[in-house]
């Protein structure tokens, strides 16, 4: 159960891991059906969008397709064979998504995504105020910090939340260079603090920010930990339970799995002493006209029919990413940040906005392109084949922060290529000259 | 020509960098004004429009537009469209301006499959290719719709501070395109 600790000042300094040769690469992308299309005017992909939603490959397509044309039923109900086989494989899969991430079984939760997880969280501690108050429940006079370069999923749920108990939303700021300003770590995170909510990586800077002296911070005055691993799962081997975090949420779409599926994972203490936040069938224990108790932790938190096509589909992609050694996808992605990184730092009139070295950061790469609205400069790229996110990716403040309302994300992944990194450069360094502004 | 530069013509280009009627200006003595902010919560293009409606000079029952003056932050197509809508309406007679809106609207509403009359639109025409991408019509739009929204209440103003000046013929549709 127990991956090897991974600190995070590791990341981006991928020890022995090596990244993929091109003979490797080819045979990585073979298994992605997608990426061998091409668009506009025969232009081959060149997909580097993964942080918003990465491509699937054959093995979780296949897992998906076989259970619905072999065992599909309603799991944890019915004794039929298909039932039985259903329910099997659907907990399998939590035991191995759990797994992935350093936890037991019993301490994942199915959500919708990572967003849906956050809120089930920010709600929890919100409504703890009624009926019995528990330990975590938000007051007025608590607070609630987060860092200036959430995702907004990791910001709007803790605004309402304050709204809702009169508890006060704080904020660690960041420097410069795109990192947390962690000389403020003292001065917001104090006795007052409940909820130390942060993410793991950025999915516009591409920082990864070091979990083990914020969880450290937070344990000092006994504030909840929230981690946002949506963007860390799915790039580099995560210990949940070695970094030390009560609660995280990722997403399966952006690790090979499909959508409509995410995990709030965590501590099996801190989840049952969460209240749920959505009723109804399937997360009860007895029920009568008027009471009704609960099951434990995860499924309290699952409320009606869960998603589970999806979840199987996910099993198949952890062990995907597993195969191929998330050591070394971290590797790969190192070489291909590093590649971009020095690509762009070459060309006029483009400013990164994030850390411009790969170490500790992810290769999600934002740029500002002086004079060329992001939104043209997708469509230019778009125009040769290359895939990229414009506008302010979910995170406005951090954008704010950096003087910006909206940027060009390049980002890459275990399937992406150095020809795809330098066509992304290449085919960028030309933009400014269509629109003008060079 | 490449889907690109159908795309971006040069007339749209030459806009975005021209914006004609940028900068927020006070409505002169005698006119009639009203702001409009528009925000396309998807890339974070905004537009803050101010339409300027005078009564006719020569007596007609029909209001003028005497100014469209804008500010606001976005991509080519967007800056580029507002710049256009001010040199087309500007001069207007009010229920000219909106039959122009109009028909703009449904020139980017068609797919590409709407053939822009020319003598109608003018330089507007050059956006005719912006509504085979679904993504780029709410850019396109954005100006038009800050533009519609600000006039109906302008000539309204005008309507209550020179109430012999009759109601002119004001579309109130709203942009509902969810790009
Ligand atoms: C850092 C981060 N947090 C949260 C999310 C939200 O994920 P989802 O939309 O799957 O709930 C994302 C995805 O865009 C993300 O990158």
């Amino acid at each position: 159960m127990s991956a090897p600790a991974v600190d995070a000042a590791r990341v981006g300094d991928p020890g022995g891991a090596t990244a993929f040769s091109d003979d490797e690469v080819a045979a990585v992308r073979a298994r992605f059906p997608v990426l061998s299309r091409t668009v506009g005017a025969g232009h081959a992909l060149a997909y580097l969008d993964s942080g918003a939603t990465s491509q699937r490959p054959d093995s979780v397509l296949d897992a998906e397709r076989d259970y619905l044309t072999r065992s599909n039923a309603a799991v944890h109900r019915g004794a039929h064979t298909l039932a039985e086989e259903a329910t099997q494989a659907y907990e399998d899969a939590r035991a191995a998504v759990a797994g992935f991430v350093g936890l037991d079984d019993d301490e994942l939760v199915w959500t919708r995504n990572a967003t849906e997880g956050l809120n089930i969280v920010a709600l929890g501690l919100s409504h703890y105020g009624i009926g019995t108050p528990g330990p975590l429940a938000l007051r007025a006079g608590d607070e609630v910090v987060v860092t200036e370069m959430e995702h907004h999923a990791n910001l709007v749920p803790w605004q309402q939340a304050c709204a809702r108990t009169g508890a006060t939303l704080r904020w660690i700021g960041l420097d410069d260079d795109g990192r947390l300003d962690l000389d403020d770590l003292g001065r917001v995170v104090t006795e007052r603090t409940k909820v130390l909510a942060f993410t793991h990586a950025s999915n516009v800077l591409g920082t990864v920010n070091p979990v083990p002296r914020l969880v450290a911070a937070a344990k000092a005055v006994g504030a909840l930990t929230v981690l946002d691993a949506c963007q860390s799962v799915p790039h580099f081997p995560v210990d949940l339970r070695a970094l030390g975090v009560d609660l995280a949420v990722f997403s399966a779409h952006k690790m090979l799995g499909p959508t409509g599926i995410g995990a709030l994972a965590g501590r099996r203490e801190v989840l049952a002493a969460l209240p749920p936040v959505v009723t109804g069938g399937s997360m009860v224990e007895k029920v009568t006209m008027e009471s009704t108790s609960f099951r434990e932790p995860p499924q309290r938190f699952e409320a009606g029919t869960p998603p589970v096509s999806q979840a199987i589909a996910w099993h198949a992609a952890v062990d995907h990413l597993s195969a191929l050694g998330m050591d070394r996808v971290a590797a790969h992605e190192h070489m291909l940040t590093e590649r971009l990184l020095a690509g762009v730092a070459e060309l006029p009139g483009v400013r990164v906005l994030g850390p411009t070295t790969a170490r500790d950061r992810v290769g999600a790469v934002s740029v500002v392109v002086e004079g060329v609205h992001p939104h043209d400069v997708g469509q230019f790229l778009d125009n040769e084949g290359i895939a990229v996110r414009v506008g302010h990716h979910c995170a406005q403040p951090v954008h704010r922060r950096y003087g910006a309302t909206a940027s060009t994300r390049a980002s890459v992944y275990l399937y992406s290529t150095t020809g795809e990194v330098d066509a992304f450069v290449e085919t960028l360094g030309r933009v400014r000259g269509y629109f003008g502004a060079a | 020509m490449s889907g690109l530069d159908q795309l971006y013509q040069q007339i749209i280009l030459d806009h975005a960098k021209a914006k004609h009627g940028f900068g927020l200006r006070d409505a002169g003595p005698g006119a009639a004004s009203a702001d409009s902010h528009q925000y396309n919560p998807l890339c974070g293009d905004e537009v803050t429009l101010r339409a300027v409606v005078t009564t006719a000079s020569d007596g007609t029952a029909a209001p003028v537009v005497a100014d469209v003056a804008w500010t606001g932050e976005g991509c080519s197509i967007s800056q580029a469209s507002t710049s256009v809508l001010h040199e087309l309406v500007v001069g207007r007679p009010v229920p000219e301006a909106t039959g122009l809106v109009e028909e703009f609207r449904t020139m980017i509403r068609s797919r590409g499959q709407v053939e822009p009359d020319e003598e109608v639109l003018g330089d507007a025409a050059a956006f005719a290719g912006v509504g085979r991408h679904a993504n780029r019509v709410k850019c396109a739009m954005l100006g038009w719709t800050a533009f519609e929204d600000a006039l109906s209440r302008a000539v309204a103003d005008l309507f209550e501070a020179s109430p012999q000046a009759g109601p002119p013929a004001v579309s109130t549709t709203t942009e509902q395109e969810n790009a």
